[in-house]
């Protein structure tokens, strides 16, 4: 019969196969998988297509707008001439419309950093669909809870890191797997990169990825492996996720934002990945801005883990 | 009786800090034996077991299986047992050769062992030709072959069932009582079951333990525990109309006689013994016997007489009930 050398229970081993079969589930289910991706998409589709701000300064938006004919007495000018100055209005309006491109590229660039919006927000469904992954991940220990997964694995010898860290892994594969799906679509879209973009830099977009998915997800697993219900974790993401993706730089920069809103967008660990991931592809790279970003996210992340390890680690041992 | 392989004292289990699910139980299960835990609902069997394997730490006292404490030495205790839980805990979206295979990975047994044991194993279990269908698909006696199978991955040296048969058809029913029996037969495994089914206790079980209100009532065989309850009924018609009360009740190890038309139901100790020992004295004496029948009482009676009557209102654990019920659902979805 069997002798206690023939187990060797490894924390790897038991972290491969606990991985394993996730993203086997994962890969069965294929729906999900595409309605997972479905959903940034359709917001970069429909809101970062059509929210084209660039093009309220199009010259061709002015073309309509009919500037009369000024004339200007002749006295008010320095120095002064004889008789009235006519200026003709189409004149105005052509020296307008150059203007006013020029001035609505400089906001563009001043407030968003790109020149065009569809960029600047596609990216930010990286962290869009970072958040979703990640909590819907994690959440998934309600059902190996529910239905009995989880105790059989606690009755085995496996390590009870490998059942923490198998989830966690798994949220962050997910995670990056989908970025690089809405990434690539972003780009066939007609995402602008920068000239400071190299093929190095995506090294750093998973970096930085990797960070946030693993402090998502512990914190997620950390709060749902004691609910029976998914009931109440659903319905907490659900009221999570708008505010942080709108508390953030997602959408908008934060220099636009009301004070109380910068508050709070600038303890939001998105505004950091977002910025990071926008650094590192359609912006001009600011290296100290990005080495605040990744200060920023490897706190947070350390912080969430510690967190959502302990707390999951008690009770798989209570 | 061989060494005990599992040994409790005082066993202990509150859940917040007021329902005391386990009330300080001890007991003994013998190396080779079928040792059966039967109570109703929420009588603290599935607690006792979620200790013994190591799932819930009791709140007092202690207990070794294969000598290993369950608290401090849970993981060496977890390499030696096998469990089956109550629930199906296999993974639905997962062929069942690769749910065995998952579980061989939990244990840490070597890819080449485990690939050779996982076929045997699924031969055992008659699934080796749906070894690899989605378990999405089995019927609930095939889900419950398929946790047999992976409960037995590491060889146990004892087998932990958690109400094995619960809401299986009666034929599915007879079918994972043989695989249980041999198991025991042909590699000597050591078998602790939970069970609220009456016939399945008395079916497999060499020793029992009705358990009730977290505590142990009785432990026995489940002979002894119905001798307990007083001894066998034996019927006995006289073709003469005289009243022999009086004659069967001089025979030893007669407890009780009552009369009712033509018969004589006589409560007695042993039966079988008994019984020509009362032809014989009525013989002697010239009455001829012409009707004898000798009916052990069931666990039933054994049950009842210890468990008491009322239905029960269980105040068991939301949680405990939610498993049930998902388990039954599941079981009866195909």
């Amino acid at each position: 019969m069997s002798s206690l050398d023939e187990f060797n229970p490894s924390l790897i081993r038991g972290l491969w196969a606990l991985t394993l079969r996730e993203l086997k589930k994962w890969l069965k289910d294929p729906v999900m998988l595409v309605m997972f991706i479905l959903q940034p998409l359709i917001w970069m589709g429909l809101l970062g297509k059509s929210m084209n701000i660039q093009g309220l300064f199009l010259s061709s938006n002015l073309s309509n707008i009919s500037i009369p004919n000024i004339q200007i007495p002749g006295s008010l000018l320095n120095p002064p001439v004889n008789g009235v100055i006519n200026i003709p209005g189409t004149l105005i309006s052509k020296q307008l419309q150059k203007m006013f491109s020029e001035i609505g590229l400089n906001i563009m660039q001043n407030t968003f950093g790109v020149s065009d919006y569809f960029s600047y927000m596609a990216v930010g469904m990286v962290s869009m669909i970072v958040t979703t992954t990640t909590m819907f991940s994690g959440m998934s220990i309600v059902w190996d809870r529910r239905l009995g997964f989880l105790n059989k694995v606690i009755s085995t010898p496996v390590s009870r890191a490998a059942i923490i860290f198998a989830k966690i892994l798994n949220a962050t594969f997910r995670a990056m797997f989908q970025s690089t799906v809405i990434l690539a679509l972003a780009y066939i879209l007609g995402l602008k990169l920068s000239s400071t973009f190299t093929w190095i830099n995506i090294v750093g977009v998973y970096a930085a990825i990797f960070l946030l998915s693993v402090g998502l997800s512990s914190i997620f697993l950390a709060f749902s492996i004691r609910s029976t219900r998914m009931e109440r974790p659903m319905q907490f993401v659900g009221l999570i996720t708008m505010p942080l993706m709108f508390a953030s730089n997602i959408f908008f920069p934060i220099s636009l934002m009301p004070s109380w809103m910068q508050t709070i967008a600038r303890i939001n660990p998105l505004t950091y990945l977002t910025d990071a991931v926008r650094q590192l592809t359609i912006l001009q790279l600011e290296p100290s801005a990005l080495i605040v970003d990744f200060t920023c996210l490897s706190i947070f992340a350390a912080i969430l883990a510690t967190i959502g390890i302990v707390l999951s680690w008690k009770y798989l041992t209570k | 009786m061989g060494e005990n392989v599992i040994k409790a004292e005082g066993l202990t289990k509150i859940f917040n800090k007021s329902l005391v699910a386990v009330d300080h139980i001890s007991f003994s299960v013998y190396d080779g034996e079928i040792f059966g835990f039967l109570g109703p609902n929420g009588a603290g069997k599935t607690t006792t077991i979620n200790m013994l394997i190591t799932v819930l730490k009791p709140t007092e006292g202690k207990a070794s299986v294969l000598g290993y404490d369950i608290v401090k030495q849970a993981n060496e205790v977890r390499k030696v047992i096998g469990v089956v839980p109550q629930e199906y805990t296999a993974d639905e979206d997962l062929t069942g050769y690769e749910n065995i295979m998952l579980c061989a990975d939990l244990y840490g047994i070597p890819r080449g062992i485990a690939k050779k044991r996982a076929l045997e194993l699924l031969e055992l279990v008659e699934l080796l030709e749906f070894k690899d269908k989605r378990v999405e698909t089995y019927s609930g006696g095939m889900r419950r072959r398929l946790e047999l199978a992976c409960g037995l991955i590491n060889r146990p040296k004892i087998l932990f069932l958690d109400e094995p048969t619960l809401g299986l058809d009666v034929q599915t029913r007879a079918a994972t009582w043989d695989y249980i029996k041999r198991l025991k037969k042909e590699y000597g495994m050591t078998i602790f079951m939970t069970t609220h089914y009456l016939e399945e206790a008395d079916a497999l079980c060499d020793r029992i333990a009705i358990i009730d209100h977290g505590k142990i009532i009785v432990t026995g065989t489940p002979s002894e525990l119905k001798d307990s309850i007083g001894g066998d009924i034996i019927a006995i018609s006289v073709k003469e109309d005289v009243d022999v009360t009086e004659i069967i009740r001089s025979v030893e190890n007669v407890k009780e006689v009552k009369k009712e038309d033509n018969t004589y139901w006589i409560k007695a100790e042993k039966g079988e013994v008994t019984a020509p020992v009362i032809v014989e004295a009525l013989w002697r004496r010239n009455y001829t016997v012409t009707r004898l029948s000798i009916m052990e009482p069931t666990l039933n009676e054994v049950y009842l007489e210890y468990t008491g009557r009322a239905i029960r209102d269980v105040e068991e654990s939301k949680e405990s009930l939610r498993i049930q019920r998902i388990t039954l659902m599941r079981a009866r979805s195909r």
